[in-house]
């Protein structure tokens, strides 16, 4: 148990020394999602999924805009330059806001 | 084909060569071999049409046909709420909920974009020329996915091996149609895509291939396939070692904004998140948010300390996940796999448990010589290509060798998955082929090269790739190759021809003098029906017959082809399988007037109603109320089905019998031949003169093709 705690606590350091601030950005929004995604989740847990499309609609939103904020850190973080060759941010950016578009499209269509 | 190719687009490099560059005149040949293949994937589906006229085909398309009016004239939200009264009397079907109408929303958007144009194209012609359109773009769509998995050259290949292959003609000639016709295309459009997505891992692509796979949902069931070969992909990169960022964006992305997209399609619904033939797909997905966070992990801090937190974390995972999962299973959240499905994993599942399955023949095991048919010599260039693929293994290679090895398999369990495998067979062979050309055409170059090289470039290519070979081997190895393209052109051509293009609405065959004979009598007989019967009279029919029914005589029919209630047929089954009184209480229980039997014995078309006879028995003594009925009563005492004087009793007493050989003991069938004499059985009927009780024959077509029977009313008290 202490070995992990102070393996945690080292990877905590050497996070907020060494991330740069745009991931940082990203990482708060990400943590934000994570949190609705929580509040969804122990709703549907106590109060029940009813209108189980509107539920859907709401938790795939959350998981989606998850995962395209993680794509979107993934290509914007100069350490995975080699492997987006090509892929600017800013293209990066656009990508994810065209994702979102169709998205959110979708999820007005289901929730009903 | 091959030959049309080469020589239009040589003739085409001729007259470029004057005035173009080698880029440019490159393009060009490209060019004029897509299009060559997209007009001949066209035109080799037009037979049909040519020999008979433009007619829908078969039993499904009728629906969907009847359906495609339905939205053109009466719009969309309509559509989406229609409510059937025609079908499953007294039940009643949904269409809106219970069809995928990718392919109805394709024809009439056509159907509206060429109105709009000024070109007044009828709704019919439309449907009937779809599956042929679709097939053109679907060897576009072809060329540029073996342009991303391999090269160019296999790209042009597989282009024009798919343009023809029967496998996929079978299912897409004008006027079949079929969600099948537009599915293949969105299939392989979807794989483009998705290979596109792994290899840039923009997030672009991979929500266009989500845009494609939303397309695909709507058009067919098939997409199943589709939703599990793409984790199984992933899930081997994964234990290959190739898992990157770039899979994850294109994964992660496609996932989730596919299924929520697929969950818009009201027939699908909520499955994505509950069948197991989803699931699959979602575990990957949560083995990919896994997989990207420990990769992130460990690049953030020491080995040792991410040994520790690796295993932790595993075993918390695995826990949860196995509580989940069977809490989910005992409250019933997860729905138990499918019938068909089953039945693709054992073949032998549907014929023990379900006779409607087992009773349709594109359900049945594919033969052997059924793979040679529809593939010719893509079966023995289909190893070739693994091998290509394995011997250069990259990302978008191990995507098409999975698809090879899955669809292999599921094209031998069932035959209409032929359809999902003649693509990949196409593409594989593309590759084999245009790697063994390249390889050995050089060495025929070789003597000719100086005339030849007049660029810098096309000099080089040749120094480098001469080697090896003597040029006579490579001219005898290129002049077989081509011998067998030219082959596999004339047999496809054949196929398509002999086999894949008569509509079976409307029959034709050879009199003995040598000439055609047409046989009409399916709309004849619909026809009839429409103009001699109440608006709203019930017509009685094996399913078979109730699309065609529905879309040509507009009249309420019983079951039609989308056999989604086992007991109302197995009760039609019943009424069928059981003597006159017994069915007589059965037909007035279903409220029947007319009843609509198929018999071949005057002419000997054999897949007649007499032929289907056995699974009506089965199909009616397989629910509880049929119970009485029994498939050994049917049978002759040595255990063969005949119809003549050894035939069982039961049989030759049963309606179906007595439907189909009324009044045909008197007749003259063959010269030579006793009267009564049935020609598809080959054999003197057993039951000659008899009346019928309870019905009465309301018209028989001019081949006694099609026999239409009217019940007769209740009789008069004391008569």
């Amino acid at each position: 148990m202490v070995e992990i705690s102070s393996v945690i606590s080292k990877f905590y350091n050497d996070y907020v020394q060494n991330t740069p601030k745009k991931l940082k950005l990203v990482d708060i929004y990400l943590g934000y999602i994570l949190l609705t995604g929580i509040i969804q989740f122990v709703y549907c847990v106590l109060v029940g999924t009813f209108p189980f499309n509107s539920f859907l609609s709401g938790f795939i939103s959350t998981v989606s805009c998850f995962v395209l904020a993680v794509c979107l850190r993934l290509q914007a973080n100069p350490q995975n330059k080699a492997v987006f060759s090509g892929i600017s941010p800013e293209r990066g950016f656009a990508d994810f806001i065209f994702a979102h578009v169709i998205l959110f499209l979708v999820v007005m269509n289901f929730i009903g | 084909m091959t030959v049309d190719i080469t020589g239009g687009s040589s003739g085409a490099a001729t007259k470029a060569r004057g005035f173009l560059t080698w880029e440019k005149r490159e393009h060009l040949v490209k060019l004029a071999i897509l299009i060559l293949a997209a007009v001949l994937s066209f035109a080799t589906r037009l037979f049909s049409v040519l020999r008979f006229e433009s007619v829908i085909h078969e039993f499904d398309p009728y629906f969907n046909y009847r359906t495609t009016r339905f939205l053109a004239e009466q719009g969309f939200y309509k559509f989406h709420n229609w409510f059937d009264d025609r079908a499953w009397y007294p039940l009643g079907r949904i269409i809106g909920g219970t069809i995928y109408p990718g392919l109805m929303v394709t024809s009439a958007a056509l159907y509206r974009l060429m109105w709009l144009l000024n070109i007044t194209i009828d709704i019919r012609n439309v449907c009937v020329f779809l599956a042929p359109f679709f097939s053109s773009l679907t060897t576009l769509v072809t060329y540029a996915l073996t342009k991303e998995i391999h090269s160019t050259g296999a790209g042009l290949v597989a282009a024009a091996l798919i343009s023809i292959v029967p496998g996929y003609i079978s299912r897409s000639v004008a006027g079949s149609y079929d969600n099948e016709g537009i599915a293949i295309f969105c299939m392989l459009f979807t794989y483009y895509l998705w290979i596109k997505a792994v290899k840039t891992g923009t997030i672009f692509w991979s929500a266009v291939s989500a845009l494609a796979y939303f397309y695909m949902v709507s058009s067919w069931g098939g997409y199943v396939f589709l939703i599990n070969l793409i984790p199984l992909h992933v899930i081997a990169l994964m234990f290959t070692g190739r898992f990157s960022h770039r899979i994850y964006i294109a994964y992660s992305t496609l996932y989730c904004v596919g299924t929520i997209l697929s969950m818009q399609i009201s027939f699908v619904g909520f499955q994505p998140i509950q069948s197991s033939e989803h699931m699959l797909a979602l575990g990957v997905f949560g083995l990919c948010q896994i997989h990207a966070f420990v990769d992130y992990l460990r690049s953030r801090m020491p080995k040792d300390h991410f040994e520790i937190l690796f295993k932790t974390l595993v075993s918390s995972v695995i826990s949860v996940v196995l509580i989940i999962g069977t809490v989910l299973t005992i409250t019933g959240k997860v729905s138990p796999w499918t019938g068909r499905f089953y039945s693709l994993l054992d073949p032998s599942y549907a014929k023990n448990h379900i006779p409607i399955i087992a009773s349709v023949s594109e359900h049945q095991p594919t033969s052997w010589s059924s793979f040679y048919f529809d593939l010719q010599i893509l079966v023995f260039l289909f190893p070739a290509g693994l091998y290509f693929c394995f011997a250069r293994l990259t990302d978008s290679n191990i995507f098409i060798i999975l698809y090879g090895v899955t669809s292999i398999y599921f094209a031998g369990v069932m035959v209409r998955l032929m359809l999902v495998l003649a693509p990949v067979m196409c593409i594989l062979s593309g590759i084999a082929i245009s790697h063994l050309l390249a390889k050995y055409i050089k060495s025929v170059d070789a003597g000719g090269a100086k005339l030849a090289s007049e660029s810098k470039r096309q000099h080089k290519k040749l120094e480098q790739q001469t080697g090896g070979v003597k040029s006579e081997v490579a001219i005898g190895f290129v002049s077989i190759i081509t011998l067998m393209l030219i082959v596999y052109t004339f047999h496809c051509t054949w196929v398509t021809s002999e086999a894949y293009s008569s509509p079976s609405i409307v029959l034709s065959a050879r009199s003995h003098d040598g000439g055609r004979i047409i046989f009409d009598d399916f709309r004849e007989a619909y026809y009839w029906l429409q103009m001699n019967t109440p608006e709203d009279a019930r017509i009685m029919s094996w399913w078979d017959y109730g699309y065609q029914i529905t879309a040509m005589a507009n009249r309420t029919i019983l079951v039609d082809n989308n056999t989604w209630n086992n007991t109302h047929i197995s009760r039609v089954g019943q009424a069928m399988a059981s003597s006159e009184e017994k069915a007589y209480e059965i037909m007035r229980e279903l409220d029947v007037d007319y009843v609509l039997v198929i018999f071949g014995g005057l002419t000997g078309y054999s897949s007649d109603d007499i032929n289907k006879f056995l699974w009506m028995v089965r199909i009616g003594g397989s629910t509880d109320r049929g119970a009485h009925i029994k498939e050994k009563d049917y049978y002759a005492a040595n255990g063969e089905f005949r119809v003549d004087k050894e035939g069982s009793p039961t049989l030759l007493n049963c309606l179906m019998y007595k439907m189909c050989y009324y009044r045909f003991g008197q007749m003259y069938t063959e010269g030579g031949k006793a009267q009564g004499y049935d020609r598809v059985r080959a054999a003197e009927i057993g039951n000659k003169d008899f009346e019928l009780d309870v019905l009465e024959e309301a018209y028989t077509t001019e081949h006694w093709l099609v026999r239409i029977y009217k019940v007769k009313d209740l009789p008069n008290r004391g008569v």
